[in-house]
């Protein structure tokens, strides 16, 4: 508190709260990479960081406090007790359930939740919610992402192996929408059932999986969780690419973009955090960016200022991807473009030159105005 | 009689000192600086000068080219004729633009990484100060009469005026989003500055350092969002100035005293930095995805020509 007393005297102080959850570890498929367990909040205070730069010229001070809860640990107990009152201005790192359950709450609706990890696009649909923007690209927006390049390099035949996770389901849903959308023809799709230890046969039974009748381009994956993906790559029975949720692969952000100065933040956060940036870090970064950006405009700690500019025609993010970012205001889907990477380099970033769109070529990635089912009757 | 009088005028012909310039464009990809005959329109030769090149300009007299080296965090100077390595300059780390005084005995850089401007004194080879700014500092200018040195914050959105004379800064101006570029006028009353993320062009007054006007672009069938104003001159005239779009793949003319676009020019892809030519002719542009340089005839307003320089052409300056 005396650190904040210090930095915000003579300021105006604007308040955010960071809310998450430990996860319980899982067993990782590869020990290859380091397990990163904070995912998100380095980002966060990095955001914070360059707010509070352009703060000591225009006399405001952010503030962000971490609310961590333990793995077993009541989430909703620790928002009503700690955050329901006392921020106008909650980053939310929680699974779909939970954020919309705090969403609901009733404090809530006197407060802008920014949620920095669901990609559900039921919450930007039937399950949207007035009182959150959501910062990370949807499951749609990736899988358009993927079919608008996989279109332009005519691999126009998918075979669609989808792994036993609820999410698998979601993303494979996905590829779907994105497949009739885009004309591509899903030849074949099969469950990868987990009925064996892969990690031991992967080369007798990926061969024998994708021994599939119909000849096709590409094999594209759904596993979210990393399970069984890295597998298929190299061990098909017939030569074909892999893309999907490994492989060839639509994220956000990731190590082998440097693109448009994002060397400039790559470093700076290796700096901070002594590890490389993951999308939860940049999804944070921009959640408190945008929150700064707007109260810098606004010259403004309020909700409603702050929220009906971070919403507005004029609001632009500097999101280090070579174009404005913003909010469509239709399910509060952060707009942005999405990088197509291999493990070690940026292959393409969507939309792909070619697709078109009226207003904003952005917005061929996920639901359009037109296409969406989110109507705000909640959290207004 | 008749025979001396035509080589007489053969030799006039050949003397007429006009057009002899040469364009030095720095190539972040191929750690080279290309030289280029605009007369001709050819590349004239490529020479290497370490990791990452981007900011690029000649000393008053033309004999010095200066580049930043950027991955090897130092500014090299180059003897203009020959190209040979004279030295180099403390630069403070990642150096990408640098402004020299119009005396060219200073130079002032913009360290992105660690968000610094470092002051040096080029015959001292010394660091004079290195000066706190906001988040990436990028584009940086020091005014005609030698007043100020501005330096623009690309993530803190600022406009830091430093007092040459001290190096304090003794103002900030809030600005649209990531500013990149910015030039003074001749006169130093005005300084024209670019938002890539919000794509204006903001003139502001020296004398109470706020924004005095808002220039916005708009070209029929390219999307906003591809409109990204980067690099902008203004001619010695200060009828015009010239502002490169970015990924619009255009230059926008812009009338320097009622501040209307008059025209946009299509030139190469992701149009990056410009400079004129000593005349104020031309202009050149490096674009720094088609991997060319455009040149483009200011009398007529038109694009004459384009060369093919090098992999990501960031940085123009012309010798005359």
């Amino acid at each position: 508190m005396l650190s904040l007393n210090v930095f915000a005297k003579g300021k105006q102080v604007v308040k955010i709260a960071y809310l998450t959850q430990l996860q319980k570890p899982r067993p990782p498929t590869s020990n290859i990479d380091p397990i990163v367990e904070n995912k998100g909040f380095p980002g966060a205070e990095l955001g914070v960081e360059d707010n509070n730069t352009t703060g000591e010229y225009t006399k405001q001070f952010f503030s962000l406090d971490k609310f961590i809860v333990p793995a077993d640990g009541d989430v909703m107990e620790i928002y009503t007790k700690k955050i329901a009152t006392k921020y106008a201005f909650v980053v939310t790192n929680l699974g779909p359930q939970l954020t919309n359950a705090i969403a609901d709450l009733e404090q809530a609706q006197n407060q802008l939740i920014l949620d920095v990890q669901t990609v559900d696009d039921a919450l930007r649909n039937k399950e949207c919610r007035a009182n959150v923007l959501h910062l990370l690209p949807s499951r749609a927006m990736r899988a358009d992402a993927l079919a608008q390049y996989l279109m332009k390099k005519r691999w126009t035949k998918w075979f669609l192996v989808v792994g036993t996770a609820p999410e698998d389901k979601l993303f494979s849903d996905a590829l779907k929408r994105a497949a009739k959308r885009f004309g591509m023809k899903i030849i074949q799709e099969k469950a990868w059932e987990h009925t064996f230890d892969a990690r031991k046969s992967a080369q007798s039974d990926v061969a024998v999986f994708t021994q599939i009748e119909d000849d096709y381009d590409v094999l594209v994956v759904a596993d979210e969780q990393g399970q069984f993906g890295e597998y298929l790559e190299y061990r098909t029975w017939f030569p074909r690419p892999v893309a999907g949720t490994q492989g060839l692969i639509a994220t956000s952000w990731h190590r082998a973009h440097e693109q448009w100065g994002a060397s400039q933040i790559q470093n700076r956060f290796k700096e901070r955090a002594g590890r490389w940036m993951e999308e939860q870090d940049y999804s944070a970064y921009l959640a408190i960016r945008a929150i700064g950006e707007s109260a810098t405009r606004t010259k403004s700690n309020e909700l409603k200022p702050i929220k009906d500019h971070l919403l507005g025609n004029e609001f632009a993010l500097q999101g280090y991807k070579g174009t404005p970012l913003s909010f469509r205001s239709w399910d509060h889907q952060l707009r942005q473009p999405i990088l197509l990477t291999a493990p070690r380099s940026l292959v393409s970033v969507a939309p792909i030159e070619g697709f078109l769109h009226p207003k904003t070529e952005l917005d061929t990635l996920g639901y359009d105005q037109p296409e969406t089912d989110c109507q705000w009757n909640k959290g207004q | 009689m008749k025979k001396q009088l035509f080589s007489f005028i053969i030799a006039g012909l050949f003397i007429t000192p006009v057009e002899a310039e040469t364009v030095f464009i720095s190539l972040e990809k191929d750690n080279a600086i290309a030289v280029v005959d605009p007369i001709e329109g050819t590349l004239s030769k490529t020479v290497e000068v370490g990791r990452r090149p981007r900011g690029i300009a000649l000393s008053p007299d033309n004999k010095v080219i200066y580049v930043a080296v950027s991955d090897d965090n130092v500014i090299k100077m180059l003897d203009a004729e020959s190209l040979q390595e004279l030295g180099t300059l403390p630069s403070g780390d990642d150096p990408e633009t640098f402004a020299l005084n119009p005396k060219g005995d200073r130079i002032y850089i913009s360290n992105e990484d660690d968000s610094m401007v470092t002051a040096v004194d080029i015959a001292k080879k010394k660091t004079i100060k290195n000066i706190k700014v906001g988040v990436e500092p990028e584009g940086i200018a020091v005014s005609p009469d030698n007043r100020w040195v501005v330096s623009a914050s690309e993530t803190t959105n600022m406009l830091h005026w430093i007092d040459t004379k001290t190096h304090e800064i003794t103002e900030n101006t809030l600005v649209d989003t990531r500013p990149r570029a910015l030039t003074f006028t001749g006169d130093s009353k005005f300084v024209w500055a670019t938002s890539e993320m919000a794509g204006s062009l903001m003139i502001l007054d020296t004398a109470t350092k706020q924004i005095v006007k808002r220039v916005g672009f708009e070209i029929p069938g390219v999307a906003k969002d591809k409109i990204q104003p980067v690099g902008v001159v203004v001619d010695k005239a200060n009828k015009h100035g010239y502002v490169a779009l970015g990924t619009a793949n255009r230059i926008a003319v812009v009338n320097a005293r009622t501040h209307e676009v008059e025209k946009y020019l299509l030139v190469g892809q992701r149009v990056w930095n410009l400079a004129f030519s000593p005349d104020q002719k031309r202009l050149y542009t490096a674009n720094g995805v088609s991997n060319d340089m455009s040149i483009i005839d200011l009398e007529n307003l038109t694009v004459t020509k384009s060369v093919g320089v090098g992999n990501y052409p960031w940085g123009v300056a012309v010798k005359p």
